[in-house]
């Protein structure tokens, strides 16, 4: 117990440093008149209720219920997805990649943390982080058997680094299964690591 | 420059770890430097390249021990300071010593939210014909440039082939120094795994990235 707490105490003490450096700095670009405090929440406030791969899963969805759509989409994803106008403005270099039997597609951003913000919003930890930049690229087969995911030993597998301003989203493979099912259904099934090829959807019936 | 942000290919980092049900931030501090990133770059003190540039320059042990938000605001004072919008002592102290630097575009205000939700167009008028086409095979540059470069170096020196072409865009290398736009062609380049890890890799594997004309040559 004691050694928990001391952990605990520990962590916390190390927060504070970085807490307070950041208000100084929130301080300090106030009081020069560079930015207003209020703004800056509301930025959060829109990144907290705005982006999310509910955008990205809604985009899939409707791929998987509308060929026309699938084939625009693929084609050119940024204004394919502009046509939906659920997004405020996707950007301009959005390119969706299809998983088939025979291809896997996974994202990477080996230099930072590129991703399709709009789409499936702010990155998760694992995706800015070492273990997956630098693996990712090098040995994916071992990357996905951390999620928990095997894929057949002849698929191939094809990484995009995302090195420059495009943005790539996975269109995943449609669940057998779900035949007949509204694109709302079809939506409630595509989860975030499935849109970035560490994942694939949820199956009809698993729990979610 | 070759630091320890270009991670392609490095051994020893141990597992990736997903956590379950992970908040959108971990702290609200994360937040507020997420929000101050934005909004200086949207006032105009710097491009996203400049940003990305001051935190690959971080010194590496501080670079690989710090956290994502922990880098973001370390390399956010860097550049502050570097550019003359704060002073060293200012971070330090948190009291304004000297008076504040003209911004582009002014003072980040509530109506200027919405700018920064919407993504930057990277995408310019060519001004020269592309060298490349889909299906040219073409070698990365053996190359190693001091500043900002967003040609991984697993790549260079590399065989592969042009699948796409993405059109002109902001080239990194120049923004990220203040140089210019200088606007270059961007195509998506694919390597076999075979090409960039060696005979004995698994040879399902392909991998591509974005690259720009300037990194690349005819093979």
């Amino acid at each position: 117990m004691s050694d928990h707490d001391h952990h605990h105490d520990h962590d916390h003490s190390e927060l504070s440093e970085t807490e307070l450096r950041v208000r100084a700095l929130e301080t300090i670009l106030t009081e020069k008149g560079y930015v207003e405090p209020a703004a800056l929440d509301a930025i959060i406030q829109a990144y907290e209720t705005r982006i999310g791969p509910h955008n990205g899963a809604r985009v899939v969805a409707k791929a998987w219920t509308d060929p026309a759509f699938k084939k625009a989409l693929l084609e050119d994803g940024s204004k394919a997805v502009g046509t939906l106008g659920h997004v405020s403005r996707v950007g301009d270099h959005l390119v969706v990649v299809e998983n088939t039997a025979a291809r896997h597609n996974m994202v990477v951003c080996t230099l930072c943390s590129c991703y399709p913000w709009e789409m499936l919003g702010l990155p998760p930890v694992w995706y800015k982080a070492a273990p997956y930049r630098s693996r990712a690229v090098k040995d994916p087969r071992g990357v996905l058997a951390d999620f928990g995911v095997t894929l057949p030993k002849e698929i191939e597998i094809r990484v995009w680094d995302s090195t420059a301003e495009t943005r790539f989203l996975v269109l995943p493979m449609r669940p057998e299964g779900t035949e007949g099912w509204s694109e709302a259904q079809l939506a409630d099934l595509v989860t975030r690591d499935s849109m970035i090829g560490t994942g694939f959807p949820k199956r009809p019936g698993a729990p979610s | 420059m070759n630091g320890v942000h270009d991670m392609g290919g490095m051994d020893g980092f141990g597992k990736v770890e997903p956590e379950p049900n992970e908040p959108m931030f971990h702290a609200a501090w994360e937040a507020r430097v997420m929000a101050m990133v934005r909004a200086m770059g949207a006032a105009g003190a710097f491009n996203i390249d400049t940003s990305r540039y001051y935190r690959e320059t971080l010194p590496p042990h501080v670079y690989l021990a710090s956290s994502y938000y922990r880098k973001w605001l370390l390399g956010l004072e860097d550049l502050l300071v570097g550019k003359g919008f704060i002073a060293k002592e200012e971070v330090d102290t948190g009291h304004v010593v000297q008076p504040p630097k003209p911004l582009k575009h002014g003072k980040f205000e509530l109506d200027d939210v919405e700018r920064v939700m919407v993504r930057g167009k990277f995408g310019r008028t060519a001004p020269v014909p592309a060298k490349f086409k889909p299906g040219d095979k073409v070698r990365a540059k053996n190359i190693h440039p001091l500043t900002h470069t967003r040609l991984p170096r697993y790549v260079r020196g590399h065989v592969g082939m042009v699948e796409r072409d993405h059109g002109c865009h902001v080239f990194p290398d120049s923004a990220a120094t203040e140089a210019g736009e200088n606007p270059q062609w961007l195509y998506t380049v694919v390597f076999d795994g075979t090409e960039l890890w060696g005979p004995d890799s698994d040879p399902t594997v392909k991998i591509s990235i974005d690259a720009f004309e300037p990194y690349l040559e005819p093979a």
